[in-house]
């Protein structure tokens, strides 16, 4: 029993993380009909981004309050390493990593997809390959290919709710940042106008386009949106497990997508839904069978579900207009 | 000249040079580093021009060949150590038990390529859309993980100690059974059905064409090919790795079709090949190869979508030349030729 609760709780803490990516597949897919393939690849460059701005917050921190950088490096904004402080840091450099991400996105829509959306939705999936190369082996070139280990940004600790079963401190604060997002994206998308044209756009792009909505501009905040949630993204699955590669965002890319279609793709409640049940379906196949088999679980559920409800659990099935 | 004598004669006149280049290679007269090379690109000829019948012609977007190509490179390894060589022997262990042995290989491992290629597809290309792309990379994923893991093809360490078969004839005549194939694939009934999915799924089902159907039966047949490129790298150099068969591989082989063009032989012939040999010139700058093919392809994509060939059919003129030499200037009788062979075809179906 307790096995199964800490399963649990570490299958809801992943699939937290998932969602969080899922809902930027879902929402590019929902307005383009696009598989964003390099979206993985934009959750890799959020973690990077954190990875330096900790580091370099945490010197010129260190600097600014006029102590020796060495030996405080990596130990965030404020430095110290003590709970309260360094969980603004954190935060500082989520939310700094999310805007660097969004400028990202909006980049990546600007210079390779809007070129190609005009030919075949063949030829923008294949650029979204070559954007998805670009982001990895560029990474690889720039970051270098060896892992790199994030700074700790708060000090974790473990607080046991039962016997044999505990809860981190850094899948809490995980769980609450990404409930937050996904709330906060909630009002974005249902109660600004903002919203209401990212609806309509994905709703149906040429009656939007003859309403007077700017598609150009919601498709790009869309693709702002989308990448700052995987940046966010990124810098918590550095805060849970620290160690990150340019290649890191290749599997969980995928898997957020199986996450995506397996909630209905272009739902955004579905995304979540299935970022949640791929966490705590691997997390449970990790516990009870071999953790070696844990990346082929997600494919497994996906090719259920296109055999049984293609259309995805939350999804609508959508007649074919000719 | 009756159609199939002519067709008979170009085999032959091809056996032969296949060949003769043979033996040249096999007296070494050529520095062993290009021989090396050229057989390479007769393997991705085979590898690209069997993708290029999904992607190209049938218009389904597959990204896991490499998948397939490690299923088929070790099923037939496998069944090579443990079965081809006692058979081999068996046989007497001349030239003609290792022939022998070396076409039932061959055979086997097509063969479980096509059946995974089946399995794959079934659930994948029952629906529209992109879900094919993201099932077949999942698969070739999942075929990695499971490569690691089974302990009887070497795991993680990779599989050695296959017996090394290093045929410019073999793989030269494999290339060519591909391009041949697919040629006729394309130039048929069939070919006509992938097609018009290709160019529109919901029309062609409404003028009845069993979209479904067409769509697996073209991914077994390519992923069967591609099962074939696998049993020739498997024998190629002994060993195995399911390091070599990651995504990467499948987006190498993407990109030479996309080069050479979706929905051309000759394109991804060419694109075999240039791409096999660019990266032997671009030693060394390994580390930014993958960076700048990734900046080709999408610059490619903006700037002509269609590939560098794009659907043009040289592979045809190149036909319609080698006919009016064959049969001169008067093409009335060709053309009747071919109309017959073509109703002969629908008729077949």
């Amino acid at each position: 029993m307790s096995t199964f609760l800490q399963q649990l709780i570490n299958g809801i803490s992943l699939g937290a993380i998932y969602s969080l990516i899922a809902l930027g597949y879902t929402m590019v897919y929902g307005v383009l009909k696009l598989i964003n393939f390099a979206h993985g690849d934009v959750y890799m460059v959020g973690a990077f981004m954190g990875f330096y701005l900790a580091n370099g917050l945490g010197a010129r921190g260190a600097q600014a309050l006029g102590l020796s950088p060495d030996g405080i490096v990596g130990r965030g904004l404020l430095g110290g390493g003590t709970l309260q402080p360094s969980l603004i840091t954190a935060l500082v450099v989520m939310l700094l990593a999310m805007a660097i991400c969004a400028v990202i996105g909006v980049v990546i829509e600007r210079f390779a997809y809007r070129p190609v959306r005009k030919y075949s939705r063949l030829t923008a999936l294949i650029t979204a390959i070559g954007v998805s190369l670009l982001l990895e082996n560029g990474g690889q070139v720039v970051f270098g290919a060896e892992p790199k280990f994030f700074p700790e940004l708060f000090r974790k600790r473990n607080i046991d709710i039962v016997s044999g079963a505990s809860i981190n401190s850094a899948d809490i604060i995980v769980l609450i940042i990404s409930l937050a997002l996904m709330v906060g994206l909630q009002l974005v998308v249902y109660r600004t106008k903002t919203g209401r044209a990212m609806r309509a756009v994905s709703f149906n792009l040429q009656s939007a386009k003859l309403m007077g909505i700017n598609t150009d501009r919601i498709i790009a905040f869309t693709f702002a949106l989308g990448s700052a949630l995987a940046a966010a993204a990124g810098v918590l699955v550095a805060i849970r497990i620290p160690r990150i590669d340019p290649l890191m965002g290749i599997i969980v890319g995928l898997k957020a997508f199986v996450a995506a279609v397996l909630g209905g793709i272009g739902n955004i409640p579905g995304a979540m839904l299935g970022g949640l049940l791929i966490g705590i379906t691997e997390t449970m196949v990790v516990g009870y069978l071999s953790p070696t088999y844990k990346d082929a679980v997600a494919f497994a559920i996906l090719i259920l579900i296109l055999l049984f409800r293609p259309s995805g659990l939350l999804g609508t099935v959508a007649q074919e207009k000719v | 000249m009756p159609r199939y004598l002519r067709n008979f004669i170009i085999a032959l006149i091809v056996l032969a040079v296949l060949f003769g280049l043979d033996l040249v290679f096999q007296a070494g007269l050529i520095n062993p580093y290009y021989t090396r090379i050229l057989m390479l690109c007769g393997i991705s000829i085979t590898l690209a021009v069997s993708l290029n019948l999904i992607n190209g012609f049938t218009g389904q977007f597959s990204i896991g060949h490499a998948g397939f190509m490690a299923v088929g490179a070790y099923s037939s390894a496998y069944f090579s150590v443990n079965y081809g060589m006692n058979l081999a022997t068996s046989l007497g262990g001349g030239k003609l038990g290792w022939v022998v042995a070396l076409v039932i290989t061959t055979l086997v491992g097509a063969a479980v390529a096509g059946v995974a290629g089946l399995a794959v597809g079934i659930p994948s290309l029952r629906l529209k859309g992109d879900y094919l792309a993201i099932v077949t990379l999942g698969f070739g994923q999942i075929i990695v993980v499971f490569l690691n893991n089974i302990e009887a093809v070497g795991g993680a360490r990779g599989y050695s100690g296959i017996p090394i078969v290093k045929s410019f004839f073999w793989i030269f005549l494999i290339a060519i059974l591909t391009i041949v194939i697919v040629y006729n694939i394309v130039n048929s009934g069939f070919g006509r059905a992938l097609i018009s999915i290709r160019e529109d799924e919901l029309a062609a089902e409404a003028m009845g064409v069993n979209t479904t159907r067409y769509k697996v039966m073209a991914f077994v047949i390519s992923s069967a090919m591609a099962g074939a490129g696998g049993v020739l790298l498997a024998h190629f150099d002994g060993y195995l790795n399911p390091k070599s068969f990651e995504f990467i591989k499948s987006f190498e082989i993407l990109i030479m079709i996309i080069l050479g063009g979706l929905g051309s032989i000759v394109g991804s012939v060419l694109g075999a090949i240039v791409l096999t040999i660019l990266p032997e010139g671009l030693r060394g700058f390994a580390e930014y190869r993958m960076v700048i093919y990734s900046l080709l392809l999408i610059i490619l994509m903006i700037t002509r979508p269609q590939g560098l060939l794009g659907s043009s059919d040289a592979f045809k003129g190149l036909r319609k030349r080698l006919r009016r030499a064959t049969e001169g200037p008067s093409g009335t009788a060709s053309s009747a030729t071919q109309s017959e062979s073509s109703l002969g075809s629908e008729k077949s179906r």
